[in-house]
């Protein structure tokens, strides 16, 4: 089958490789219908994120039609099923599991051992995101093996196409969770940093969700008037202070509630000198992350507030302003997204029409593409917000 | 590296039976290439200055700072071109490049009696520039913006418009004009 594949830095290719097998009896096989390359994907490409090895498949946002089911998924998928597969891998039985709590499943990360070791206790096992996390083969690829299938997929009712379902395995409930962790009140302003697919998602989560008023903040003109499109309230932080304007909005007290859907790779720029600082010290690695914007939401934040981040971070950042966010009382939100918690609600609302993910597809292109459509999507070139492939 | 993927995959894991096309173009190998030439450069300045100094015929202690100075100058610019800032990096080389010119161009005097060496050293600076212009300009064209911006305002995603799903009832027009997106004309 064809795939796309890590070989080092900033090099992916359409390889031909072997097709999967079943290994386990909870597996199953899909031909893989549509798949996304998601932002985080872009910190695998810059190789940020370590445990990537030559020879990974990428990808975590994929679906597509059952063609093999092993002996023990016990009827809860059959061949022909069409599903959505959620990139965080679960068991369904063990505790963590049983909470909810499905993005730090203690039985799905094959790797446990090394992930005890790096973050104390294992996570979930994702596809395509490093050894650290199971080192799964991804789904930008023909075929996917899909471990604890009777468990880790959503099925997909009649009716609606690939574009309305894909994002239900990544972006569109990191988007929801990142709301929902807010606690989002009808007198709330939330701010949101960040206006790429993520961004977009938690923008209209956030209004799906009650919040009064809703400030997106970025740089690039098609984000910026994506974001506007459903109604958010636009900050370019090129041409304006992102401090100051928060403050006119909401007269002077900051926004009741921030998200982070920026993650480990802020904007560099001259007008912020701390991201210089970060970019320095990242690439001469003393430090993993660039945490610009949670400094910045940590300062602008209403005390009391909440700070919600699903953007991806990977290990230590540098200067980060703990006391002012003690003496604020802010409260931390973070994790990678329990994906399966939320996409009963979310796929009935997709079907009700309150909404329609597919506004964030710019890009459509064939898996071969996939190698050139990285480079497309780094450079933000032809306004490129969100690439989904067909295989 | 093998026995590394060997331990950390399972046995029935897809492997590669072909490679395919790279993401990474000619202009990322060339970086790639003047990074660590700059880096292997930059490192003998700072170790050898005294040979260098000798070889160009301007040995004294002021030219062998001068020389350290450029070495750390070429191990920063190659580490920044290494990184995913590399436009930065190469156009920091480029710079570097008209320094070593103008230094290499001052010692090329009729008293200098290693001014053969040192014209030798121009041209191969002068290459190397030519080098990291291409490289620079390649990578600087393939990340510019190159139509404006294109206009997503009609994307909300709501296809029941905007009003209706935020605040679980039809808005009145005064409230979606406030808004600013009639809802029922929106694409999604």
């Amino acid at each position: 089958m064809k795939a796309l594949v890590w070989h080092g830095k900033e090099d992916i290719r359409c390889d031909q490789v072997s097709d999967p097998e079943i290994e386990h009896p909870r597996d199953a096989i899909i031909k893989v219908t549509s798949c996304a390359i998601c932002g985080s994907d872009l910190h695998l490409f810059h190789n940020f994120i370590p445990a990537m090895l030559p020879g990974d498949i990428m990808g975590h946002e994929m679906m597509g039609e059952v063609v093999e089911v092993g002996s023990g998924v016990n009827g809860n998928l059959k061949k022909g099923d069409r599903i959505v597969v959620p990139f965080t891998i679960f068991c369904g039985e063990c505790d963590q599991c049983k909470a909810g709590h499905y993005s730090v499943c203690q039985r799905s990360n094959r790797n446990k051992d090394l992930a005890d070791k790096v973050f104390g206790h294992t996570t979930a096992g994702l596809f395509g995101y490093s050894h650290l996390t199971g080192g799964y083969p991804g789904g930008q690829a023909e075929y996917l093996r899909v471990p604890f299938a009777d468990t880790t997929h959503i099925k997909v009712p009649d009716g609606l196409t690939d574009e309305q379902v894909l994002f239900l395995g990544d972006i569109f409930p990191t988007g929801w969770q990142a709301a929902k962790q807010c606690d989002i009140q009808d007198t709330d302003t939330v701010a949101i940093w960040g206006c790429g697919p993520v961004g977009q998602m938690a923008i209209r989560s956030a209004m799906l969700l009650g919040a009064k008023q809703v400030i997106a903040i970025d740089y690039l003109p098609e984000r910026l008037s994506m974001a506007e499109a459903c109604g958010a309230t636009t900050i370019n932080f090129k041409e304006e202070s992102v401090v100051e304007r928060l403050n006119d909005l909401t007269h002077g007290v900051g926004p009741d509630k921030c998200i982070d859907a920026t993650g480990m790779e802020s904007h560099v720029s001259f007008s912020q000198p701390d991201t210089i600082y970060d970019r320095a010290k990242q690439m001469m690695m003393m430090e993993n992350d660039r945490p610009h914007v949670l400094r910045e939401m940590i300062y602008v934040c209403r005390p009391a507030g909440v700070i919600s981040i699903p953007g991806v971070y990977s290990g230590l950042i540098d200067k980060f302003p703990m006391g002012i966010a003690m003496n604020k009382g802010l409260t931390f939100k973070m994790g990678q997204t329990d994906v399966n918690r939320w996409t009963d609600d979310l796929v009935r609302r997709i079907a009700d029409g309150e909404i329609d993910p597919s506004f964030v597809i710019t890009h459509t292109a064939k898996l071969e593409d996939g190698p050139e459509m990285y480079n497309v999507f780094r450079d933000k070139r032809d306004s490129c917000i969100k690439v989904v492939l067909k295989p | 590296m093998k026995l590394l993927n060997q331990l950390t995959r399972n046995p029935s894991d897809p492997k590669i039976i072909k490679s395919g096309t790279s993401s990474a173009g000619p202009a990322d190998s060339l970086t790639r290439g003047l990074a660590w030439f700059g880096i292997c450069l930059g490192a003998v300045e700072l170790i050898a200055p005294r040979r260098i100094s000798r070889a160009l015929g301007v040995d004294s202690p002021g030219a062998r700072m001068l020389i350290r100075a450029f070495g750390v100058r070429e191990i920063a610019a190659g580490v920044l071109t290494l990184s995913t800032e590399k436009k930065i990096g190469l156009w920091a080389r480029v710079g570097g490049d008209a320094l070593d010119i103008a230094a290499l161009t001052s010692a090329l005097n009729t008293y200098n009696p290693q001014r053969k060496t040192v014209g030798a050293a121009l041209v191969a600076v002068l290459g190397v520039t030519a080098l990291d212009l291409l490289a620079a300009g390649q990578v600087t064209a393939r990340s510019a913006r190159k139509q404006p911006a294109r206009n997503y305002s009609d994307r909300s995603g709501f296809p029941n418009g905007t009003g209706r799903t935020r605040f679980g009832s039809v808005q009145s027009p005064a409230r979606e004009m406030q808004m600013g997106v009639p809802g029922s004309q929106r694409r999604h």
